[in-house]
């Protein structure tokens, strides 16, 4: 179906890592452009792609799913997603099914001036395995516009979820994505975030609620550019005992306002959760605010956090220059290194694509 | 001091030399630190130098460097007989001066093996040069982030032996580094220096500063220095002039040494 598409435009989608070329191994696709559902493909037996709206026809159950984990009154952006009719894609892995390859998704915004809203729901069921990698993108030529999406992801015992996505707007592109996880007994949900080209604004904070013995980890890498406004952040609930949070957070500002949230709630013994927000600063226009929150509401919970906000110290390049680099590459491998987190369970492919695009930030214009 | 003991400092080496540095004078900010300070190298060969806390040691070393916080108001630096004042650090670091520091930062982001395989271009001896300098499993940890005393300067020495300067500068190696471990860096140290070459073939020099003199007793140097207040004061066999500061301290030490070289002019 994606014949439909210019070639130039499925290029584009490689970089948020879409691949239409059926070369990459995908357990299946999802493809939005616009509000337009361009593609619905599955490849694995084990794992269900539909767009929402069939899905509630065909699985009357998921209708529960609706606005439960973001509830349709969170804020203007979740009533704009109720009103609208459900566009999106609902994923699901079977009981017990390992899904080792990603499936990929890809919200494609193709006419200037568009307001895309879009509403999906994520299921691991009981034991399974699900990675999902989900790019959003806008067409090269689009200058303005705004992108509204609700995503509610249910990580159901002991299942693993890992659900990567991917930023790539342009200048003028206005981002409101809301989400939030139910992490049930033994459940492992880890979420990975990249933004690295510029946007207008981007305004994301995920709730993880956890439950018992069950893991939420948030990992975001962001650079942002001159013009662009981030506010970024996560929550993570741990509501029973044994659950575990970890938030860490990268962030680089080159002339850009960043704020870099992050809340941590230990409400439940034998609970442990630990956040990193490192920001670094490149000029002196922009800023990053960084505000780690971690609250102890029982006395059998362990938290932390890191923060540190600064700028690349004189001597570090200087050292680096000692050995040869020059004053260019040095900040390049500083600032590389400083976004290199190591995301966890990522496809190797899409390590590329983000190692690309931070090659990509951190070079020509941006230092 | 008299102007012969000037000429004689100037010469304590032989031609030709890989570094000449000429009646240097240097500031690190308001400090003035190097007072007319004049050493030369020869190529292949070794020198020490000794001095208190706030001679200027390290200023040396670091302007030869070409760090920025060092600024040299008068004189010369010269590497194989051309002037490097005007070079900024990398291009100096790219004609052969290599730097041990004596305090390295610490890099976040920055892994160990990113910066070596950004200095040879992914050569595989990286692993076993690692794993030489017992670092292999330092190789993927961020830049100094929690590295012991000992574990930092094995790495500059690894950095150095991946990098392969023609002039090593080594900045208090020793430092912060346990009695076990001093064999071995100062056999890395001489690898480097291709101590175990015979003089006439050896290509590589170096300069060490040394507070305790420890490396000594695993390194042979040619030539020793003592540096006060910014500037090179008399010199000596290594071992002989470590034996007089050891027992007199530098001060005395630097006394009595004057006093045998006027004893040898006079002669």
């Amino acid at each position: 179906m994606t014949d439909k598409i210019p070639e130039e435009e499925l290029k584009r989608l490689e970089r948020v890592g879409y691949d239409s070329s059926g070369k990459l191994h995908r357990a299946g696709s999802f493809l939005i452009t616009d509000d337009q559902i361009v593609e619905t493909e599955k490849k694995e037996k084990d794992v269900e792609i539909l767009p929402l709206k069939k899905a509630l026809e065909v699985y009357p159950w998921v209708e529960e799913l609706m606005f439960r984990a973001v509830p349709k009154d969170k804020d203007e952006y979740t009533k704009i997603a109720a009103e609208n009719p459900p566009i999106g894609y609902f994923i699901r892995a079977l009981p017990g099914a390992k899904v080792k390859a990603p499936v990929q998704a890809c919200f494609f915004l193709k006419t200037t001036r568009f307001s895309q809203v879009v509403h999906n729901i994520v299921v691991a069921e009981p034991g399974s395995e699900l990675h999902i990698i989900t790019g959003c993108i806008s067409a090269f030529y689009v200058k303005e516009g705004k992108h509204i999406s609700l995503t509610e992801y249910y990580v159901r015992k002991g299942a693993l979820l890992t659900y990567s996505m991917v930023h790539d707007w342009s200048y003028e592109v206005e981002v409101f994505p809301r989400s939030g996880a139910e992490v049930e007994d033994g459940g492992v949900f880890v979420s990975n975030y990249v933004a690295l080209t510029p946007a207008k604004k981007v305004q994301s904070y995920p709730m993880a609620r956890v439950k018992k013995d069950g893991f939420a980890g948030f990992y975001s890498i962001v650079y942002a550019h001159p013009d662009t406004y981030f506010d970024l952040g996560a929550a993570t609930l741990l509501e029973e005992p044994g659950a575990r949070g970890e938030i860490i957070s990268r962030v680089v500002s080159n002339g850009g306002e960043v704020i870099s949230r992050g809340h941590i709630l230990g409400a439940a013994g034998k609970t442990a959760g630990h956040m990193e927000c490192s920001g670094l600063l490149l000029k002196d226009e922009g800023y990053i605010h960084a505000i780690p929150e971690l609250k102890g509401a029982t006395s059998d919970t362990e938290l932390s956090h890191e923060a540190a906000v600064g700028r690349i110290a004189p001597e570090e390049i200087s050292y680096l220059m000692s050995r040869g680099l020059d004053e260019e590459s040095a900040r390049a491998l500083i600032i590389r290194g400083f976004l290199d987190i190591k995301i966890k369970d990522l496809p190797e492919e899409l390590q590329k694509s983000i190692d690309e695009m931070i090659k990509t930030a951190t070079s020509g214009g941006a230092i | 001091m008299s102007g012969k003991l000037r000429d004689e400092s100037k010469l304590y080496d032989s031609p030709p030399y890989i570094l000449e540095v000429e009646d240097l004078w240097v500031k690190a900010g308001d400090n003035l630190i190097l007072k007319g300070l004049d050493l030369r190298v020869g190529v292949g060969k070794l020198h020490v130098i000794f001095g208190p806390n706030g001679s200027g040691k390290s200023t040396l070393l670091g302007a030869i460097m070409g760090l920025p916080q060092f600024e040299v108001i008068k004189g010369d630096i010269k590497f194989r007989g051309r002037s490097i004042l005007g070079l900024s650090t990398d291009e100096r670091a790219k004609l052969g001066i290599g730097l041990a520091f004596q305090r390295p930062p610490l890099i976040k982001g920055v892994r160990l093996r990113a910066l070596l395989a950004t200095l040879n271009g992914g050569d595989a001896k990286i692993e076993e040069l690692a794993a030489n300098l017992d670092l292999k499993n330092h190789l993927d940890r961020e830049l100094n982030d929690g590295f012991s005393g000992g574990e930092m300067k094995r790495s500059e020495i690894l950095q150095l032996l991946v990098q392969r300067p023609e002039l090593v500068l080594l900045d208090e190696p020793e430092s912060g580094v346990d009695l076990e471990n001093i064999t071995l860096l100062a056999r890395f140290i001489g690898e480097l220096l291709e101590r175990g070459k015979h003089i006439v073939d050896r290509k590589r020099s170096g300069i060490i500063i040394t507070h305790t003199g420890h490396i000594l007793s695993y390194l042979n140097a040619d030539i020793a220095h003592v540096m006060m207040e910014g500037k090179i004061l008399c010199h000596g066999s290594p071992m002989d002039v470590l034996h007089q500061i050891k027992a007199k301290g530098y001060k005395e030490c630097v006394e009595c040494l004057l006093g045998e070289q006027s004893k040898e002019e006079a002669a």
